[in-house]
């Protein structure tokens, strides 16, 4: 067992009289990938919403690395080292590499930007991922793939420190070799030490790359269980409700 | 080819290999103010050869001149394009600042510098409005700078009176556009040209090994400074020749070049190495992006009207100078022609994609139709036609080398 990075406890959320998660309890353990699955609708990105700040729980408390903290607004979950990288990746297509993984926080040298610097960091945090599909990291965002371009969203999250890295459905969109980088890199990032949560509609992904999976049903927590003792046949049943928690609440 | 680090930076490899990779970007539909710049040369080649006078120096002088106005204002409508916005009024902008001008230094006899720098805050209120309407209400700056358009041509109205023309008194700024440099100051101006790209170059180098960065050849560095030089002392030569048809010398670098010259590499440089200049890239590729990397994407909105209404001033009275009053008409068409100009030098309309050096290139292109089919005496009609071809072509590649590289189409 790795160390508890983030533990949530009986959170809530509703929207008007739809109760989206009913008490939720989740946990993601350092240098772990855990994987969070679940049906359409069944409260998944609701879930991370709460956890990146932008759209706080309506109850229940959040501990990160032992100390009950606050997540209300995404500068609070940033502070924390809690990184997002969006299903859409959020990249500017006319920047290249370097530029990209610094946007909104850029070094500087004498009040002047500091590529040579930055340019250096990009460099050693694609490396401290084994990248090599990427050519350049003067390279413009345009000239590159679908899976480059998650690699380089994720390699953001690295330099900024992230301590726990959370990827919306990261292979949703990839081709069979994209898939396999991207499930490679998300692996190292967990080699490194971070937590990382992966969220997946793809079991065969969830089996390669997850360390622990957790089963949201309905907006309740109905499993929660290590990769390795588990079957496939049984995550489905949880997700489809066919199969019902024992002890999870 | 074996790197020391396994991902490159761009600047390993011989020349050779830079070359390629420079080669591979052109096909990759990022060819810069490389159209343009072949247009340059075959609409020279053209020119020079239906019409005797083309090459003259004293054309050549004419050229830099006429086309300076369109710059400036070329300039001034990057920064809005840059945010995939526009400014419909940046002429009318400019006429007004200078109608301001015209009421505090003519009609109230303050002193004109002051005047002047109250007619650039009139270009930086202007700017300020527009900005504010387009970034914190969300209305379209198509349809706030249309209005504006139509709105400024009343002010100058109310200010200089129905028809109303005042000649530029003032000899400082009538020198402008009508006087030359001695020949000595054409030849400090370049040598700082060629010192500061030098010592910038260099600095630049510096860094990046002291950062533990790989170079490019050296060689490219010279080659770059020298191209600048070359190129600079040519003009700069033909220039310090008399120009004059009678009995007085017509001689030096236009004084219009050097200020010119100024806004471009100041621009240049807030562009390339400032955050603001940064976040102005950053917002115009990918608003959304930019926001959630904690961009004020308002305030940047905000600042590039203010800066393009400002430079818009600045392009009202090179106008001015030229023709030496101020009119309430003035900058009714010129808007077109600086959008054209920037467009035709590799500027996008769809945003993020451009820069200064490249509407000073389009500027040159689009005053080069104009000044050599005058001279071989087609009609103005010709001169519309071709303009307005010219600028579609360009908006073509502009559509077609954003395909090229891979962003998709709504
Ligand atoms: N802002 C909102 N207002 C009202 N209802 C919402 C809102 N956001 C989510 N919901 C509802 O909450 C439920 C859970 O949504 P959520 O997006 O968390 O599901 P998900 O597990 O991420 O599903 P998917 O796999 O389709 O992405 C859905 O029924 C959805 O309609
Ligand atoms: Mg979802």
């Amino acid at each position: 067992m790795g160390t508890t990075l983030v533990e949530l406890s009986n959170v809530t959320k509703s929207f008007g009289p739809v109760d989206v998660l009913k008490g939720v309890n989740f946990k993601v353990e350092e240098g772990k990938v855990t994987a969070l699955v679940g049906d359409n609708g069944a409260g998944k990105s609701t879930l991370i919403k709460g956890l990146s700040g932008v759209q706080p729980y309506d109850g229940g408390t959040v501990s990160f690395a032992g100390q009950e903290v606050s997540l209300r607004t995404p500068r609070q979950a940033s502070s924390l080292g809690i990184e997002v990288v969006y299903q859409d990746l959020a990249l500017c297509e006319n920047l290249d590499i370097v530029q990209n993984m610094f946007l909104g926080r850029e070094e500087k040298h004498l009040t002047l930007l500091d590529e040579a610097s930055m340019e250096f960091a990009a460099q050693k945090a694609l490396q401290s991922l084994s990248v090599r599909t990427v050519k350049s990291v003067r390279q413009k965002v345009s000239s590159l793939s679908g899976g480059q371009r998650q690699t380089v969203a994720i390699a953001r999250s690295v330099l900024r420190n992230a301590k726990l890295v959370i990827l919306d459905e990261p292979t949703a969109a990839l081709g069979v070799a994209q898939t396999e980088q991207v499930l490679n890199l998300v692996r190292r990032l967990a080699d490194n030490g971070i937590a990382v949560v992966i969220i997946s509609h793809n079991l065969a992904d969830v089996f390669e790359v997850a360390d622990r999976i957790s089963v949201l049903y309905l907006g309740q927590m109905v499993a929660h269980v290590d990769a390795k003792k588990t079957t496939r046949d049984e995550v489905v049943a949880y997700i489809t409700g066919s199969k019902t928690p024992e002890g999870v609440a | 080819m074996t790197y020391t680090t396994p991902i490159a930076t761009g600047h390993e490899g011989s020349v050779r290999d830079q070359f390629r990779a420079y080669l591979q970007r052109l096909r990759g539909g990022e060819m810069g103010a490389l159209p343009a710049m072949l247009a340059l040369v075959v609409l020279g080649i053209l020119f020079s050869s239906l019409s005797p006078y083309f090459l003259t120096t004293g054309n050549l002088a004419n050229l830099f001149v006429q086309a300076s106005a369109l710059m400036v204002i070329a300039f001034a409508l990057v920064f809005v394009l840059l945010l995939a916005e526009i400014d419909l009024s940046a002429g009318v902008t400019g006429g007004s600042g200078m109608a301001v001008f015209q009421v505090l230094n003519g009609n109230l006899g303050w002193n004109w510098i002051v005047s002047l720098i109250l007619a650039l805050g009139m270009g930086a209120f202007i700017g300020a409005f527009i900005g504010f309407f387009v970034s914190r209400i969300g209305v379209p700056s198509f349809v706030v700078t249309l209005g504006l358009f139509i709105a400024l041509q009343g002010f100058m109205l109310l200010l200089l009176g129905d028809g109303g023309i005042f000649r530029l008194v003032q000899p400082e700024l009538k020198s402008i556009m009508n006087n030359n440099m001695p020949i000595w100051a054409g030849w400090v101006m370049l040598a700082i040209a060629v010192f500061g790209s030098l010592s910038l170059s260099l600095a630049d180098r510096r860094r990046r090994t002291k950062v533990g960065l790989p170079t490019r050849p050296f060689i490219m560095l010279l080659l770059k400074v020298g191209t600048i030089a070359v190129i600079g002392a040519v003009i700069v030569g033909l220039l310090s020749v008399n120009r004059g048809q009678g009995l007085l010398a017509v001689e030096g670098v236009p004084i219009v070049i050097p200020i010119v010259l100024l806004i471009l590499v100041v621009g240049t440089f807030v562009l390339d190495r400032t955050l603001f200049g940064r976040y102005i890239y950053a917002v115009g590729g990918n608003p959304e992006a930019a926001r959630r990397a904690g961009i004020k994407v308002a305030q940047i909105r905000l600042y590039a009207f203010i800066i393009c209404s400002s430079l818009a001033v600045v392009s009202g009275l090179l106008q001015a100078s030229r023709i030496g009053s101020i009119e309430s008409t003035a900058g009714r068409e010129i808007v077109l022609s600086g959008v054209a100009a920037a467009v035709v030098g590799g500027v996008s309309l769809f945003g993020g994609r451009g820069r200064l050096a490249y509407a000073a290139i389009g500027a040159l292109v689009i005053a080069m139709i104009d000044n050599g089919l005058g001279l071989i005496g087609f009609p103005a009609a010709a001169t519309f036609l071709i303009t307005g071809g010219v600028l579609v072509a360009a908006a073509t590649v502009d559509a077609l080398s954003r395909r090229r590289s891979g962003v998709a189409l709504t």
